[in-house]
Protein backbone atom coordinates (compact mmCIF):
# COMPACT_ATOMS: atom_id res chain seq x y z
CA UNK A 1 0.00 0.00 0.00
CA UNK A 2 2.73 2.59 1.34
CA UNK A 3 4.87 1.63 -1.69
CA UNK A 4 2.15 1.86 -4.02
CA UNK A 5 1.20 5.36 -3.25
CA UNK A 6 4.96 6.73 -2.83
CA UNK A 7 5.24 5.29 -6.71
CA UNK A 8 2.47 7.39 -7.36
CA UNK A 9 3.41 10.52 -5.41
CA UNK A 10 6.84 10.22 -7.15
CA UNK A 11 5.87 9.98 -10.33
CA UNK A 12 3.49 12.94 -10.13
CA UNK A 13 6.70 14.39 -9.03
CA UNK A 14 8.55 13.29 -11.47
CA UNK A 15 6.18 14.18 -14.51
CA UNK A 16 5.94 17.87 -13.05
CA UNK A 17 9.50 18.34 -12.58
CA UNK A 18 9.92 17.40 -16.50
CA UNK A 19 7.00 19.60 -17.58
CA UNK A 20 8.03 22.59 -15.27
CA UNK A 21 4.29 23.17 -13.78
CA UNK A 22 3.08 23.33 -10.73
CA UNK A 23 1.30 20.37 -9.11
CA UNK A 24 -2.26 21.46 -9.72
CA UNK A 25 -1.44 21.48 -13.49
CA UNK A 26 -1.04 17.83 -12.66
CA UNK A 27 -4.77 17.77 -11.39
CA UNK A 28 -5.66 19.14 -14.63
CA UNK A 29 -4.24 16.52 -16.83
CA UNK A 30 -5.90 13.35 -16.67
CA UNK A 31 -8.64 14.00 -18.91
CA UNK A 32 -6.48 14.37 -22.05
CA UNK A 33 -4.51 11.66 -21.51
CA UNK A 34 -6.76 8.75 -20.13
CA UNK A 35 -6.86 5.94 -23.14
CA UNK A 36 -10.05 6.02 -25.37
CA UNK A 37 -11.47 3.06 -24.14
CA UNK A 38 -11.38 4.16 -20.28
CA UNK A 39 -12.98 7.19 -21.32
CA UNK A 40 -16.19 5.10 -20.82
CA UNK A 41 -16.12 3.25 -17.72
CA UNK A 42 -19.73 1.88 -18.45
CA UNK A 43 -18.74 -1.00 -19.75
CA UNK A 44 -22.27 -2.43 -20.52
CA UNK A 45 -22.45 1.13 -22.69
CA UNK A 46 -19.30 0.80 -23.97
CA UNK A 47 -20.14 -2.76 -25.18
CA UNK A 48 -23.77 -1.51 -25.76
CA UNK A 49 -25.59 -3.79 -23.75
CA UNK A 50 -28.42 -4.06 -21.55
CA UNK A 51 -28.36 -2.58 -18.34
CA UNK A 52 -28.87 -5.82 -16.34
CA UNK A 53 -26.23 -7.84 -17.99
CA UNK A 54 -24.02 -9.03 -15.22
CA UNK A 55 -20.14 -8.34 -15.19
CA UNK A 56 -18.29 -11.45 -14.02
CA UNK A 57 -14.89 -10.09 -14.88
CA UNK A 58 -13.42 -6.97 -16.60
CA UNK A 59 -9.45 -7.95 -17.22
CA UNK A 60 -10.48 -10.29 -19.46
CA UNK A 61 -13.88 -9.03 -20.06
CA UNK A 62 -16.69 -11.80 -19.29
CA UNK A 63 -20.10 -10.83 -19.53
CA UNK A 64 -23.32 -12.79 -18.83
CA UNK A 65 -27.18 -12.30 -19.30
CA UNK A 66 -30.16 -12.66 -17.34
CA UNK A 67 -32.82 -15.58 -18.36
CA UNK A 68 -35.58 -12.72 -19.25
CA UNK A 69 -33.00 -10.68 -21.14
CA UNK A 70 -33.36 -13.48 -23.31
CA UNK A 71 -36.53 -13.28 -24.30
CA UNK A 72 -36.15 -12.33 -27.89
CA UNK A 73 -36.62 -15.26 -30.68
CA UNK A 74 -33.02 -14.08 -32.26
CA UNK A 75 -30.47 -12.87 -29.50
CA UNK A 76 -29.87 -9.03 -29.78
CA UNK A 77 -26.65 -7.20 -29.04
CA UNK A 78 -27.25 -6.35 -26.30
CA UNK A 79 -28.63 -9.21 -24.86
CA UNK A 80 -25.17 -11.68 -25.80
CA UNK A 81 -22.83 -12.83 -23.89
CA UNK A 82 -19.23 -11.81 -23.76
CA UNK A 83 -16.42 -14.19 -22.49
CA UNK A 84 -13.20 -13.10 -23.53
CA UNK A 85 -9.89 -15.25 -22.51
CA UNK A 86 -7.39 -12.59 -23.92
CA UNK A 87 -7.40 -9.19 -24.13
CA UNK A 88 -9.44 -7.46 -27.40
CA UNK A 89 -6.88 -6.98 -30.40
CA UNK A 90 -6.31 -2.90 -30.72
CA UNK A 91 -5.69 -1.60 -33.90
CA UNK A 92 -7.85 -3.70 -36.42
CA UNK A 93 -7.21 -2.23 -40.29
CA UNK A 94 -9.50 -4.21 -42.52
CA UNK A 95 -7.72 -3.09 -45.21
CA UNK A 96 -4.83 -4.92 -43.69
CA UNK A 97 -6.74 -7.67 -42.34
CA UNK A 98 -5.51 -11.31 -43.75
CA UNK A 99 -6.35 -15.09 -43.33
CA UNK A 100 -3.69 -17.35 -43.67
CA UNK A 101 -4.56 -21.33 -44.14
CA UNK A 102 -1.60 -23.16 -43.00
CA UNK A 103 -1.06 -26.41 -40.99
CA UNK A 104 0.34 -30.16 -42.04
CA UNK A 105 -2.53 -30.94 -44.00
CA UNK A 106 -2.70 -28.55 -46.31
CA UNK A 107 -1.65 -28.82 -50.12
CA UNK A 108 0.01 -24.69 -50.12
CA UNK A 109 -0.13 -22.34 -47.85
CA UNK A 110 -2.87 -19.11 -48.79
CA UNK A 111 -3.97 -16.09 -47.96
CA UNK A 112 -6.96 -14.04 -48.49
CA UNK A 113 -7.50 -10.65 -48.00
CA UNK A 114 -11.40 -9.92 -46.68
CA UNK A 115 -12.85 -8.27 -49.41
CA UNK A 116 -11.28 -11.56 -51.41
CA UNK A 117 -13.15 -13.65 -48.57
CA UNK A 118 -16.30 -11.23 -49.22
CA UNK A 119 -16.05 -11.27 -52.97
CA UNK A 120 -14.90 -14.73 -53.59
CA UNK A 121 -17.77 -17.06 -52.00
CA UNK A 122 -21.22 -17.69 -51.83
CA UNK A 123 -22.69 -15.64 -48.48
CA UNK A 124 -25.08 -17.64 -46.10
CA UNK A 125 -27.00 -16.59 -42.88
CA UNK A 126 -28.01 -19.01 -40.04
CA UNK A 127 -29.25 -18.36 -36.80
CA UNK A 128 -26.65 -20.37 -34.30
CA UNK A 129 -26.99 -21.30 -30.59
CA UNK A 130 -23.62 -20.59 -29.15
CA UNK A 131 -23.23 -21.59 -25.38
CA UNK A 132 -19.97 -21.31 -23.56
CA UNK A 133 -18.70 -24.58 -22.27
CA UNK A 134 -18.88 -23.56 -18.53
CA UNK A 135 -22.07 -22.10 -18.38
CA UNK A 136 -23.71 -22.96 -15.31
CA UNK A 137 -20.17 -23.45 -13.29
CA UNK A 138 -21.39 -21.88 -10.65
CA UNK A 139 -23.58 -24.57 -9.58
CA UNK A 140 -21.28 -27.16 -9.00
CA UNK A 141 -20.06 -28.43 -5.79
CA UNK A 142 -16.89 -28.24 -4.48
CA UNK A 143 -16.86 -25.31 -6.83
CA UNK A 144 -14.35 -24.99 -9.96
CA UNK A 145 -12.42 -22.33 -10.45
CA UNK A 146 -12.71 -19.89 -13.36
CA UNK A 147 -15.77 -17.45 -14.52
CA UNK A 148 -18.57 -17.86 -12.36
CA UNK A 149 -21.41 -18.17 -15.06
CA UNK A 150 -25.44 -18.71 -13.88
CA UNK A 151 -27.37 -19.42 -16.83
CA UNK A 152 -26.17 -16.47 -18.87
CA UNK A 153 -23.42 -17.46 -21.61
CA UNK A 154 -25.54 -18.56 -24.05
CA UNK A 155 -27.27 -16.32 -27.30
CA UNK A 156 -28.54 -17.36 -31.01
CA UNK A 157 -28.29 -14.80 -32.91
CA UNK A 158 -27.70 -14.40 -37.20
CA UNK A 159 -24.71 -14.68 -38.58
CA UNK A 160 -23.39 -14.34 -41.86
CA UNK A 161 -20.43 -15.58 -44.12
CA UNK A 162 -19.09 -17.87 -45.74
CA UNK A 163 -18.86 -21.59 -45.57
CA UNK A 164 -15.46 -22.82 -44.32
CA UNK A 165 -16.01 -25.67 -46.77
CA UNK A 166 -16.10 -23.51 -49.35
CA UNK A 167 -12.93 -22.15 -48.90
CA UNK A 168 -11.19 -25.02 -47.69
CA UNK A 169 -12.01 -27.08 -50.62
CA UNK A 170 -10.24 -24.07 -52.91
CA UNK A 171 -7.70 -24.65 -50.56
CA UNK A 172 -6.98 -28.22 -51.05
CA UNK A 173 -6.49 -29.79 -47.68
CA UNK A 174 -5.15 -33.53 -47.34
CA UNK A 175 -6.70 -36.78 -47.23
CA UNK A 176 -5.19 -36.87 -43.84
CA UNK A 177 -6.65 -33.66 -42.43
CA UNK A 178 -8.13 -34.38 -38.65
CA UNK A 179 -9.10 -31.10 -37.21
CA UNK A 180 -8.81 -27.35 -37.79
CA UNK A 181 -7.46 -25.08 -35.30
CA UNK A 182 -7.74 -21.02 -35.14
CA UNK A 183 -5.33 -18.49 -34.59
CA UNK A 184 -6.49 -14.56 -33.70
CA UNK A 185 -5.69 -10.96 -33.02
CA UNK A 186 -6.01 -10.94 -29.14
CA UNK A 187 -3.27 -10.61 -26.87
CA UNK A 188 -2.51 -12.48 -23.65
CA UNK A 189 -3.16 -11.23 -20.53
CA UNK A 190 -0.08 -11.41 -18.76
CA UNK A 191 1.15 -9.32 -22.33
CA UNK A 192 4.15 -11.81 -23.31
CA UNK A 193 3.63 -11.73 -27.29
CA UNK A 194 4.85 -15.26 -27.80
CA UNK A 195 1.21 -16.51 -25.66
CA UNK A 196 -2.03 -17.13 -27.49
CA UNK A 197 -4.39 -16.27 -25.17
CA UNK A 198 -6.77 -19.01 -26.65
CA UNK A 199 -6.39 -21.52 -29.91
CA UNK A 200 -9.34 -24.03 -30.17
CA UNK A 201 -10.87 -25.71 -33.33
CA UNK A 202 -12.82 -28.34 -34.15
CA UNK A 203 -12.40 -31.89 -35.77
CA UNK A 204 -12.67 -31.59 -39.53
CA UNK A 205 -16.15 -33.25 -40.06
CA UNK A 206 -17.56 -30.22 -38.17
CA UNK A 207 -15.33 -27.93 -39.93
CA UNK A 208 -17.21 -28.60 -43.16
CA UNK A 209 -20.70 -28.64 -41.74
CA UNK A 210 -22.90 -26.30 -44.10
CA UNK A 211 -23.49 -24.28 -41.07
CA UNK A 212 -19.65 -23.35 -40.31
CA UNK A 213 -18.67 -20.53 -41.35
CA UNK A 214 -16.17 -17.60 -41.41
CA UNK A 215 -18.59 -14.97 -40.33
CA UNK A 216 -18.31 -11.37 -40.79
CA UNK A 217 -21.62 -9.53 -39.88
CA UNK A 218 -24.05 -10.53 -36.85
CA UNK A 219 -27.67 -9.71 -36.89
CA UNK A 220 -27.02 -8.19 -39.99
CA UNK A 221 -23.88 -6.01 -39.28
CA UNK A 222 -20.76 -6.12 -38.84
CA UNK A 223 -19.79 -8.32 -35.45
CA UNK A 224 -19.12 -6.03 -32.75
CA UNK A 225 -15.51 -5.59 -31.92
CA UNK A 226 -16.01 -7.72 -28.40
CA UNK A 227 -17.59 -10.69 -30.77
CA UNK A 228 -14.52 -10.79 -33.25
CA UNK A 229 -14.94 -7.98 -35.88
CA UNK A 230 -13.54 -8.57 -38.56
CA UNK A 231 -13.74 -12.37 -38.99
CA UNK A 232 -14.84 -14.97 -36.64
CA UNK A 233 -15.22 -18.48 -37.22
CA UNK A 234 -18.68 -20.08 -36.20
CA UNK A 235 -19.27 -23.48 -35.11
CA UNK A 236 -22.80 -23.95 -33.60
CA UNK A 237 -23.97 -26.73 -31.37
CA UNK A 238 -20.25 -26.61 -29.89
CA UNK A 239 -18.86 -25.13 -27.06
CA UNK A 240 -18.48 -21.08 -28.24
CA UNK A 241 -14.96 -20.71 -27.44
CA UNK A 242 -14.88 -23.47 -30.95
CA UNK A 243 -15.56 -19.95 -32.88
CA UNK A 244 -12.93 -18.13 -32.74
CA UNK A 245 -13.35 -14.19 -32.67
CA UNK A 246 -10.63 -11.66 -34.37
CA UNK A 247 -9.67 -14.56 -36.83
CA UNK A 248 -6.29 -14.59 -38.53
CA UNK A 249 -4.97 -18.30 -39.38
CA UNK A 250 -6.47 -21.72 -39.61
CA UNK A 251 -4.41 -24.25 -39.69
CA UNK A 252 -5.24 -27.89 -41.27
CA UNK A 253 -4.05 -30.32 -38.71
CA UNK A 254 -3.29 -34.05 -39.40
CA UNK A 255 -3.42 -34.62 -35.37
CA UNK A 256 -6.15 -32.99 -32.89
CA UNK A 257 -5.37 -29.08 -32.54
CA UNK A 258 -2.68 -28.57 -29.66
CA UNK A 259 -3.39 -24.88 -29.41
CA UNK A 260 -3.62 -23.17 -26.17
CA UNK A 261 -7.20 -24.63 -24.62
CA UNK A 262 -7.01 -27.25 -26.38
CA UNK A 263 -4.76 -29.10 -23.69
CA UNK A 264 -4.67 -29.58 -20.02
CA UNK A 265 -8.26 -29.74 -18.76
CA UNK A 266 -9.45 -26.74 -20.41
CA UNK A 267 -13.30 -27.51 -22.20
CA UNK A 268 -12.75 -31.28 -21.09
CA UNK A 269 -14.45 -33.55 -19.23
CA UNK A 270 -13.79 -37.15 -17.57
CA UNK A 271 -13.78 -39.81 -19.88
CA UNK A 272 -15.40 -42.06 -17.40
CA UNK A 273 -17.64 -40.49 -14.64
CA UNK A 274 -15.91 -39.19 -11.43
CA UNK A 275 -17.01 -38.69 -7.54
CA UNK A 276 -17.10 -34.67 -6.68
CA UNK A 277 -13.42 -33.53 -6.18
CA UNK A 278 -11.99 -35.97 -7.63
CA UNK A 279 -8.53 -35.16 -9.50
CA UNK A 280 -8.06 -36.60 -13.11
CA UNK A 281 -5.61 -36.69 -15.24
CA UNK A 282 -5.39 -35.32 -18.66
CA UNK A 283 -5.44 -38.26 -20.33
CA UNK A 284 -8.01 -39.49 -18.40
CA UNK A 285 -10.31 -36.17 -19.98
CA UNK A 286 -11.83 -36.35 -23.34
CA UNK A 287 -12.97 -32.64 -25.58
CA UNK A 288 -16.14 -31.37 -25.45
CA UNK A 289 -17.68 -32.05 -28.92
CA UNK A 290 -21.69 -31.25 -29.13
CA UNK A 291 -22.97 -29.48 -26.24
CA UNK A 292 -25.86 -30.85 -23.92
CA UNK A 293 -29.84 -30.75 -24.30
CA UNK A 294 -30.95 -27.18 -22.42
CA UNK A 295 -33.58 -24.45 -21.96
CA UNK A 296 -34.45 -21.15 -20.38
CA UNK A 297 -37.41 -19.50 -19.19
CA UNK A 298 -37.26 -15.95 -20.38
CA UNK A 299 -40.64 -14.63 -19.82
CA UNK A 300 -41.89 -14.27 -17.15
CA UNK A 301 -38.78 -12.70 -15.49
CA UNK A 302 -38.50 -14.88 -11.99
CA UNK A 303 -40.05 -13.15 -9.49
CA UNK A 304 -43.65 -12.41 -10.63
CA UNK A 305 -46.40 -12.13 -8.49
CA UNK A 306 -50.29 -12.53 -9.79
CA UNK A 307 -53.54 -13.55 -8.99
CA UNK A 308 -55.09 -17.09 -8.48
CA UNK A 309 -57.50 -16.67 -11.18
CA UNK A 310 -54.89 -15.52 -13.99
CA UNK A 311 -53.41 -18.08 -16.01
CA UNK A 312 -49.72 -18.02 -16.11
CA UNK A 313 -47.71 -17.62 -20.00
CA UNK A 314 -44.65 -19.15 -19.98
CA UNK A 315 -42.29 -19.11 -22.72
CA UNK A 316 -38.70 -19.26 -23.22
CA UNK A 317 -36.53 -21.80 -25.72
CA UNK A 318 -35.03 -25.04 -25.79
CA UNK A 319 -31.11 -26.44 -27.99
CA UNK A 320 -29.60 -29.58 -27.85
CA UNK A 321 -25.75 -28.94 -29.20
CA UNK A 322 -25.80 -30.41 -32.55
CA UNK A 323 -28.79 -32.22 -32.15
CA UNK A 324 -32.78 -30.73 -32.10
CA UNK A 325 -35.47 -30.78 -29.56
CA UNK A 326 -38.11 -32.95 -30.02
CA UNK A 327 -39.64 -32.26 -26.46
CA UNK A 328 -40.24 -29.52 -23.67
CA UNK A 329 -42.19 -29.53 -20.51
CA UNK A 330 -42.80 -27.69 -17.42
CA UNK A 331 -43.71 -28.86 -13.59
CA UNK A 332 -44.76 -26.75 -10.60
CA UNK A 333 -44.58 -29.22 -7.91
CA UNK A 334 -40.53 -29.52 -8.31
CA UNK A 335 -40.73 -33.18 -10.97
CA UNK A 336 -44.30 -34.68 -9.23
CA UNK A 337 -45.95 -34.26 -12.90
CA UNK A 338 -44.46 -32.80 -15.98
CA UNK A 339 -47.10 -30.84 -18.66
CA UNK A 340 -46.22 -30.23 -22.11
CA UNK A 341 -44.91 -27.00 -23.56
CA UNK A 342 -45.63 -26.36 -27.23
CA UNK A 343 -42.98 -26.19 -29.19
CA UNK A 344 -41.77 -24.49 -31.78
CA UNK A 345 -39.28 -26.15 -34.91
CA UNK A 346 -35.88 -24.77 -35.22
CA UNK A 347 -35.25 -22.16 -38.15
CA UNK A 348 -31.96 -24.08 -39.38
CA UNK A 349 -29.77 -26.77 -37.76
CA UNK A 350 -28.16 -25.59 -34.36
CA UNK A 351 -30.74 -22.69 -34.03
CA UNK A 352 -32.55 -22.87 -30.54
CA UNK A 353 -36.53 -24.03 -30.64
CA UNK A 354 -39.25 -21.85 -29.12
CA UNK A 355 -41.57 -23.01 -26.48
CA UNK A 356 -44.25 -21.73 -24.31
CA UNK A 357 -47.49 -22.86 -22.55
CA UNK A 358 -50.05 -21.47 -20.20
CA UNK A 359 -50.55 -22.31 -16.64
CA UNK A 360 -53.32 -22.82 -13.78
CA UNK A 361 -52.35 -22.84 -10.26
CA UNK A 362 -54.54 -24.85 -7.92
CA UNK A 363 -54.03 -22.87 -4.81
CA UNK A 364 -52.42 -19.55 -3.51
CA UNK A 365 -49.31 -19.73 -2.28
CA UNK A 366 -44.73 -19.57 -3.32
CA UNK A 367 -43.77 -21.86 -6.97
CA UNK A 368 -41.34 -23.04 -9.09
CA UNK A 369 -41.81 -23.46 -12.88
CA UNK A 370 -39.51 -25.81 -13.55
CA UNK A 371 -38.46 -26.83 -17.30
CA UNK A 372 -37.35 -29.71 -19.01
CA UNK A 373 -36.28 -30.51 -22.49
CA UNK A 374 -35.01 -33.56 -23.85
CA UNK A 375 -33.18 -34.08 -27.09
CA UNK A 376 -33.89 -36.34 -30.42
CA UNK A 377 -32.07 -39.27 -28.94
CA UNK A 378 -34.55 -39.48 -25.65
CA UNK A 379 -31.97 -37.56 -23.29
CA UNK A 380 -33.99 -34.96 -20.93
CA UNK A 381 -32.03 -32.33 -18.31
CA UNK A 382 -31.76 -33.46 -15.15
CA UNK A 383 -33.03 -32.01 -12.24
CA UNK A 384 -30.11 -32.26 -10.23
CA UNK A 385 -26.53 -30.46 -11.10
CA UNK A 386 -25.03 -33.03 -13.40
CA UNK A 387 -22.01 -35.07 -13.35
CA UNK A 388 -19.17 -33.28 -11.37
CA UNK A 389 -15.99 -32.47 -13.64
CA UNK A 390 -12.68 -30.35 -12.38
CA UNK A 391 -13.78 -27.44 -14.48
CA UNK A 392 -17.41 -27.22 -14.01
CA UNK A 393 -18.59 -27.66 -18.18
CA UNK A 394 -21.68 -28.57 -18.99
CA UNK A 395 -24.13 -27.94 -15.90
CA UNK A 396 -27.72 -28.16 -17.79
CA UNK A 397 -29.67 -29.03 -14.96
CA UNK A 398 -33.57 -27.02 -15.63
CA UNK A 399 -33.88 -23.74 -15.02
CA UNK A 400 -36.60 -22.93 -13.23
CA UNK A 401 -38.20 -19.32 -12.01
CA UNK A 402 -39.95 -18.29 -9.06
CA UNK A 403 -43.62 -17.44 -8.62
CA UNK A 404 -46.16 -16.22 -6.39
CA UNK A 405 -49.64 -16.53 -6.45
CA UNK A 406 -51.86 -14.12 -4.20
CA UNK B 1 38.45 19.50 37.14
CA UNK B 2 39.83 16.21 37.66
CA UNK B 3 41.25 14.11 35.37
CA UNK B 4 37.55 11.37 35.78
CA UNK B 5 35.40 14.49 34.70
CA UNK B 6 37.67 15.19 32.16
CA UNK B 7 36.97 11.74 30.78
CA UNK B 8 33.32 12.00 31.82
CA UNK B 9 32.82 14.72 28.96
CA UNK B 10 34.84 13.32 26.67
CA UNK B 11 32.65 10.10 26.48
CA UNK B 12 29.50 12.94 26.54
CA UNK B 13 31.38 14.62 23.71
CA UNK B 14 31.80 11.20 21.51
CA UNK B 15 28.03 10.72 22.77
CA UNK B 16 26.68 12.94 20.96
CA UNK B 17 28.93 13.25 18.06
CA UNK B 18 27.58 9.33 17.38
CA UNK B 19 24.36 10.58 17.95
CA UNK B 20 25.06 12.95 15.50
CA UNK B 21 26.55 10.56 13.28
CA UNK B 22 24.28 8.03 13.13
CA UNK B 23 21.28 10.52 12.67
CA UNK B 24 22.62 11.93 9.69
CA UNK B 25 23.47 8.51 8.73
CA UNK B 26 20.13 7.51 8.95
CA UNK B 27 19.00 10.33 7.14
CA UNK B 28 21.18 9.20 4.00
CA UNK B 29 20.09 5.71 3.98
CA UNK B 30 16.85 7.05 4.12
CA UNK B 31 17.02 9.31 0.66
CA UNK B 32 19.48 6.89 -0.67
CA UNK B 33 16.33 3.91 -0.25
CA UNK B 34 13.49 6.31 -1.61
CA UNK B 35 15.94 7.68 -4.13
CA UNK B 36 16.93 4.03 -5.20
CA UNK B 37 13.15 3.03 -5.41
CA UNK B 38 12.59 6.04 -7.08
CA UNK B 39 14.96 4.79 -9.59
CA UNK B 40 13.38 1.25 -10.21
CA UNK B 41 10.10 2.31 -10.76
CA UNK B 42 9.32 1.81 -13.45
CA UNK B 43 6.89 4.51 -13.38
CA UNK B 44 9.40 7.01 -12.79
CA UNK B 45 11.24 6.44 -15.48
CA UNK B 46 8.55 7.34 -18.33
CA UNK B 47 6.52 10.20 -18.11
CA UNK B 48 3.94 8.78 -19.54
CA UNK B 49 0.73 8.82 -17.27
CA UNK B 50 -0.72 5.19 -17.15
CA UNK B 51 -3.77 4.68 -15.99
CA UNK B 52 -2.62 3.73 -12.88
CA UNK B 53 -1.60 7.10 -12.43
CA UNK B 54 -4.99 8.56 -13.50
CA UNK B 55 -7.00 6.71 -11.33
CA UNK B 56 -5.61 7.69 -8.45
CA UNK B 57 -5.06 11.15 -8.94
CA UNK B 58 -8.23 12.71 -7.80
CA UNK B 59 -8.14 10.82 -4.46
CA UNK B 60 -5.12 9.44 -3.44
CA UNK B 61 -6.02 9.17 -0.24
CA UNK B 62 -8.92 6.70 -1.38
CA UNK B 63 -6.46 4.74 -3.20
CA UNK B 64 -6.78 1.74 -0.78
CA UNK B 65 -9.89 2.72 1.19
CA UNK B 66 -11.99 -0.05 3.23
CA UNK B 67 -15.32 -0.08 2.95
CA UNK B 68 -17.77 -2.52 4.82
CA UNK B 69 -15.06 -4.65 5.07
CA UNK B 70 -14.70 -4.14 1.70
CA UNK B 71 -11.57 -3.00 -0.26
CA UNK B 72 -13.28 -0.59 -2.38
CA UNK B 73 -10.92 -0.66 -5.26
CA UNK B 74 -10.42 -4.17 -5.88
CA UNK B 75 -13.96 -5.65 -4.22
CA UNK B 76 -11.49 -7.82 -1.86
CA UNK B 77 -13.06 -8.76 1.66
CA UNK B 78 -10.53 -6.75 4.47
CA UNK B 79 -8.31 -9.44 6.03
CA UNK B 80 -4.56 -10.42 6.93
CA UNK B 81 -2.79 -10.71 3.53
CA UNK B 82 -5.30 -8.53 1.46
CA UNK B 83 -2.27 -6.09 -0.08
CA UNK B 84 0.30 -8.92 -0.82
CA UNK B 85 -3.01 -10.18 -2.59
CA UNK B 86 -3.69 -6.88 -4.19
CA UNK B 87 -0.31 -6.31 -5.23
CA UNK B 88 0.55 -9.98 -6.94
CA UNK B 89 -3.44 -11.55 -8.17
CA UNK B 90 -4.69 -8.38 -10.23
CA UNK B 91 -1.53 -7.31 -12.06
CA UNK B 92 -2.67 -9.55 -14.81
CA UNK B 93 -6.62 -10.23 -14.53
CA UNK B 94 -9.32 -8.85 -12.82
CA UNK B 95 -9.94 -8.61 -8.84
CA UNK B 96 -12.99 -10.34 -10.08
CA UNK B 97 -11.63 -13.47 -11.38
CA UNK B 98 -10.50 -14.27 -7.68
CA UNK B 99 -13.13 -12.80 -5.64
CA UNK B 100 -16.40 -14.54 -7.44
CA UNK B 101 -14.15 -18.51 -6.75
CA UNK B 102 -14.31 -20.57 -3.98
CA UNK B 103 -11.73 -23.15 -3.41
CA UNK B 104 -9.62 -24.89 -0.29
CA UNK B 105 -6.21 -24.33 -0.02
CA UNK B 106 -5.46 -27.08 -1.88
CA UNK B 107 -7.31 -25.76 -4.66
CA UNK B 108 -5.92 -22.11 -4.61
CA UNK B 109 -2.26 -23.56 -4.53
CA UNK B 110 -3.27 -25.80 -7.69
CA UNK B 111 -4.69 -22.65 -9.01
CA UNK B 112 -0.96 -20.77 -8.25
CA UNK B 113 0.72 -23.13 -10.13
CA UNK B 114 -1.01 -23.50 -13.32
CA UNK B 115 -0.68 -20.12 -13.47
CA UNK B 116 3.25 -20.08 -13.15
CA UNK B 117 3.63 -22.58 -15.45
CA UNK B 118 1.47 -21.42 -17.94
CA UNK B 119 0.58 -17.75 -17.32
CA UNK B 120 3.82 -16.43 -16.96
CA UNK B 121 3.12 -15.94 -12.80
CA UNK B 122 5.82 -15.01 -10.99
CA UNK B 123 7.53 -17.07 -7.67
CA UNK B 124 5.39 -15.65 -5.04
CA UNK B 125 8.55 -16.29 -2.21
CA UNK B 126 7.71 -15.91 0.84
CA UNK B 127 4.23 -14.08 0.05
CA UNK B 128 2.51 -17.33 -1.32
CA UNK B 129 2.28 -18.55 2.64
CA UNK B 130 -0.23 -15.43 3.83
CA UNK B 131 -1.69 -15.08 0.12
CA UNK B 132 -2.98 -18.89 0.58
CA UNK B 133 -3.88 -18.05 4.05
CA UNK B 134 -5.71 -15.00 2.93
CA UNK B 135 -7.24 -16.97 0.02
CA UNK B 136 -8.66 -19.79 1.72
CA UNK B 137 -9.68 -18.13 4.81
CA UNK B 138 -11.89 -15.49 2.78
CA UNK B 139 -12.46 -17.37 -0.27
CA UNK B 140 -13.44 -21.11 0.94
CA UNK B 141 -16.05 -22.94 -0.61
CA UNK B 142 -19.99 -23.14 0.37
CA UNK B 143 -21.32 -26.03 0.87
CA UNK B 144 -24.13 -25.77 -1.60
CA UNK B 145 -25.64 -29.10 -2.16
CA UNK B 146 -26.94 -30.65 -5.24
CA UNK B 147 -29.18 -27.82 -6.15
CA UNK B 148 -29.44 -24.58 -4.14
CA UNK B 149 -32.62 -22.70 -3.55
CA UNK B 150 -33.51 -19.67 -5.58
CA UNK B 151 -32.33 -16.74 -3.52
CA UNK B 152 -32.16 -13.00 -4.02
CA UNK B 153 -35.61 -13.35 -5.70
CA UNK B 154 -37.07 -9.47 -6.67
CA UNK B 155 -40.57 -10.02 -6.07
CA UNK B 156 -42.76 -7.60 -8.23
CA UNK B 157 -46.86 -7.80 -9.90
CA UNK B 158 -46.92 -9.40 -13.41
CA UNK B 159 -49.08 -6.93 -15.19
CA UNK B 160 -50.37 -8.83 -18.83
Amino acid sequence: MERRKFITRSSLATLTGILGMDIVFGNLLPDKYIPLELQETDPLKLFGLNKEMQVLNDKPWNIEAQAHLLDDKVTPNTAMFIRNNGKIPEAIDVNTWTLTFDGESINQKKTYTLSELKTKFKHYTYQLTLECGGNGRSEFNPPAKGNQWTIGAVSSAKWTGIRLKDILAEVGIKSDAVYIGYHAADTHLSGDPSKEPISRGVPIAKALQEETILAFQMNGEDIPVVHGYPLRLIAGGYPASASGKWLQRISVRNKIHDGEKMTGSSYKVPRNPVAPGTTVKEEDMRIIESMPVKSLITYPKSGATFNLNKQLTIRGHAWAGELNVSKVAYSIDFGSTWSSCDLEKEVNRFAWQHFSAKIKFPQKGYYEVWIKATDRDGRSQPMLVPGWNPKGYLNNACHRIAVKVV
Amino acid sequence: MGVEEKFKQSVKGIHSLLAILLIGFISVLTILFFTVKDLASPTTNTPVISPDYVEVLGNEEDLDKIENGIHVRTGFVEGEGLMLVVQNCTSCHSAKLVTQNRMSKEKWLATIRWMQETQNLWDLGVNEEPILKYLSTYYAPNQIGRRANLENVEWYHLNE
